[in-house]
């Protein structure tokens, strides 16, 4: 048996700067958001001249007045990904860009993905971005205090919290883009946490209601325990599924599938030094699940 | 929890052949109407273009309040009553009346039979609302009168929409209302999008009138530039012909000046109004305005009563081809503006299935080997499980049609990571009840029915956060959460039919072995 308890305290601690941290990194530095989010012009370019280049690509886009512009290599050598505000919100802006890079480049190179999204749409975006990730949050808080009892609940919940905080940390530290599909992995990683929570305060009732005379200390050591091989089998598993679509399922998805890796890791670790130490913090015994049965009944 | 009956079986035989069937179905095309659903390919996977399009409803609004001064003003002089400084200001309508009148101002406005202010009974509410601010009164559009204006700008925009896509000829394209105010419109299979926008991006509002220098106009004048931007004309308000009149409109070559004009026919009402302003305004120049800006402004030398006619201004070919579209299929309400546009070229789209493919095949084969490692023939149960759940999940999403997007195949790969977890809690379960119980029969069952809370929980939490998402989400995020969700629903199922029988026919017939799993 690991002794995961004996750390209770040095990872409560190492969580809790984490999140410092990360809250610290979200408020100054910020996020970067995409353009779906943020609004502007994005363009996926593939070039068959090696004249073409990010910084001859960035004189171009830089002489066309679009405000920001950015110029990134897009996985491997011969494709672009340009992005800029377009803060005027032209009209035609691809047509003259078109036109503008003709002129340098001939055609020799193609479009493959334009994505344009205005000032209202991103601003929408947005919101029903943070009404998606809140109410996820609700909903997982209600069935989890309808499943178990409030301390397992304030456990589960922190624990998300943790999990998201820290994920958008590390996305904020590294400045990695924040586009519509790093919401759908962040509502992804909301489910898994929980999932994984679950699955160890399910044992830990379980094992409450069998040892009357085992502190919640050594109960929530035994339980975690007792579902190691089942955590560290379904992280794996998942983490593989992910790692390939990270490697292999190409450039659009590798921010998903990063945000979805780190989620997991953070998710497992959270299950066992969050959602269990708050159990151990309030105390939780017998009683608690005892009350709670006894109620049960009386209902 | 082991046992199975017969009948059973072959359901789930059955049940499950099926849907490797369907979900095969996708690789052969049936040409017959005996089966013919297949997964739709999503904009990012086969290439297309999506423009969010929002219709500008501000001039309508100009335009219906301009129309109702004369209405109310009108009305009330048939009912003598006398309206004063009738004016606009910021989408009010504002006037005063004498103080003897106020009341009876006030009871027609909100009388519920009153034709001037239609009354919506289902909304408890008129079209318009007034307000007595002493000495005027303020009339405004209610709510609901909004709401009614902009859906009926909408359900027409969204016909012109239509026919100017339809005109265009790209194959199965989608075009959708959202809100009261937005139109949808994917173009599968469309790579460049440029036509289509420029043509939906003009209002078409086409007028013809004539060039005064007569400042006093009774119709009153304005100032108009020519298409070139250098020059400007000015020209009355009084619209002789507009492009409601125009029954049908062809590009053409002018073989005696070699130039490609437009040439269009008029109804009836058109065509007399045409003659009667071309036989009465000989030597004048007739301007021939679209949305705002002057096209041509020739002089007319004779009577045109034929009821058609021809546009000159320096067109290309491709210029005239799409002015003729425009005028054919309409004039929109209200301009359009594209707020949102998403194109993937099919290539990339292509890339992208093959990345995706490529991502399903290794993360599968991972997950495989991974579990064949760790459990020996409790893994090769979970592995042909997860092979047939795989099948069954394509089957679904065949049935019902879904879209499969790129973060859509994301689910896919995603669930069958997740899929294995339910076996993976069973199977840990039993290994714990074998610690203490030796009849293997009985651990199995003990094994099934202590992890079932825990794999209830664990999938209903999944399942939570993919209902968001189909709700919240647009577009590929969708096509994620409907694989994620319907990928629970068929683990679940494979779970604890296909896989536990084939773990209650293995048990059964290895009873009396140790250490089973």
């Amino acid at each position: 048996m690991i002794a995961f308890n004996k750390y209770y305290n040095h990872f409560n601690l190492l969580s809790s700067v984490l999140i410092v941290v990360s809250l610290l990194l979200l408020i100054f530095k910020g996020l970067n958001f995409g353009i779906d989010f943020k609004g502007g012009t994005l363009i996926e370019l593939r070039a068959s001249d090696s004249k073409i280049n990010v910084s001859s690509l960035r004189d171009r886009f830089n002489q066309m007045d679009l405000g920001d512009v950015s110029v990134k290599k897009f996985g491997n050598d011969t494709d672009f990904l340009v992005k800029f505000e377009n803060k005027d919100n032209k009209k035609n802006i691809i047509e003259e860009i078109k036109a503008n890079l003709d002129k340098s480049f001939g055609n020799n190179y193609d479009f493959r993905r334009v994505e344009n999204v205005g000032p209202k749409v991103s601003a929408e975006l947005l919101k029903s971005g943070v009404i998606a990730i809140s109410l996820s949050l609700a909903l997982m808080l209600i069935y989890i205090w309808i499943r178990f009892e409030w301390q397992f609940s304030l456990g589960a919940i922190l624990a998300l919290f943790h999990d998201v905080i820290v994920t958008l940390g590390v996305f904020s530290l590294f400045s990695l883009e924040i586009n519509l599909s790093i919401i759908a992995a962040v509502l992804t990683i909301v489910g898994y946490s929980m999932n994984d929570t679950v699955v160890i305060f399910d044992r830990v009732r379980e094992n409450l209601r069998k040892y009357s005379d085992v502190k919640i200390f050594e109960l929530t050591n035994i339980s975690i325990n007792e579902t190691l091989s089942r955590t560290i089998i379904t992280s794996a598993t998942t983490l593989l599924a992910l790692l390939a679509i990270y490697f292999f399922g190409g450039e659009i998805l590798k921010g998903f599938s990063l945000a979805m890796i780190l989620g997991v890791i953070f998710g497992t670790y959270s299950s066992i030094y969050i959602a269990n130490t708050v159990l151990v913090r309030l105390r939780v015994s017998q009683k608690t699940v005892l009350r709670e049965d006894d109620q049960n009944k009386l209902n | 929890m082991l046992y199975f009956s017969k009948l059973r079986i072959v359901f789930i035989t059955l049940f499950s052949v099926l849907f490797i069937l369907i979900a095969s179905s996708n690789l052969f095309k049936f040409d017959d109407n005996f089966f013919d659903k297949k997964i739709n390919l999503g904009l990012d996977l086969q290439g297309g273009s999506y423009l969010l399009l929002e219709i500008d409803n501000e001039p309508v609004i100009e335009q219906k309040l301009q129309n109702l001064t004369t209405t109310i003003r009108n009305y009330f002089k048939e009912k003598n009553i006398k309206i004063n400084n009738i004016k606009i200001d910021n989408q009010n309508i504002f006037f005063n009346v004498s103080d003897n009148d106020k009341q009876s101002v006030l009871d027609i406005f909100q009388d519920e039979n009153s034709d001037l202010n239609p009354y919506y009974p289902r909304f408890k509410s008129h079209q318009l609302e007034i307000e007595d601010i002493g000495l005027n009164f303020k009339v405004n559009f209610s709510r609901q009168g909004l709401i009614k204006l902009k859906t009926s700008s909408q359900d027409q925009a969204i016909e012109i929409v239509r026919r100017r896509v339809d005109e265009v000829g790209t194959n199965e394209p989608n075009i959708l209302k959202r809100g009261n105010n937005r139109i949808l419109v994917e173009l599968p299979g469309l790579d460049d999008p440029m036509r289509i926008k420029s043509l939906l991006g003009k209002t078409a509002n086409l007028t013809f009138r004539f060039v005064t220098n007569d400042e006093n106009d009774r119709f009153g004048v304005e100032k108009l530039k020519f298409e070139n931007e250098l020059e400007e004309a000015t020209v009355s308000k009084r619209i002789i012909i507009s492009g409601e009149n125009l029954l049908d409109a062809q590009p053409k070559m002018d073989t005696q000046t070699n130039q490609t004009i437009v040439s269009f026919t008029l109804d009836r009402v058109g065509a007399k109004r045409f003659g009667k302003a071309t036989s009465t305004g000989i030597g004048k120049q007739l301007a021939i305005v679209l949305d705002g800006k002057i096209i041509s402004a020739p002089v007319v030398r004779d009577t045109i009563a034929s009821g058609s006619g021809q546009i000159s201004g320096g067109f290309t070919f491709q210029t005239a081809t799409d002015l003729a579209l425009l005028l054919r299929s309409g004039a929109l309400p209200a301009p359009l503006e594209i707020i949102e546009e998403r194109t993937v070229g099919p290539d990339l789209g292509q890339d992208s299935i093959n990345a995706g493919m490529i991502a399903l095949a290794i993360g599968f084969m991972l997950v495989i080997i991974f579990m064949f490692v760790k459990y020996k023939i409790f893994g090769l149960i979970t592995n042909v499980t997860l092979i047939v759940n795989l099948f069954i999940l394509l089957g679904v999403l065949t049935l019902f049609e879904a879209t499969l997007t790129l973060p859509g195949i994301a689910g896919i790969i995603l669930t069958v990571g997740m899929a294995v977890d339910a076996n993976v809690l069973i199977f840990e379960r039993i290994k714990e009840e074998l610690k203490d119980e030796t009849n293997n029969i009985l651990a199995f069952d003990g094994g099934y029915t202590k992890s079932r809370t825990a794999i209830l929980d664990a999938n209903i939490t999944t399942l939570l956060a993919a209902i968001i998402l189909f709700f919240m989400g647009s577009g590929p995020v969708k096509g994620f959460a409907v694989t994620l969700g319907v990928g629970i629903f068929t683990t679940l199922f494979s779970v604890y039919f296909i896989a536990r029988l084939f773990t209650s026919i293995y048990v059964s017939r290895n009873k009396n072995k140790e250490k089973l799993i």
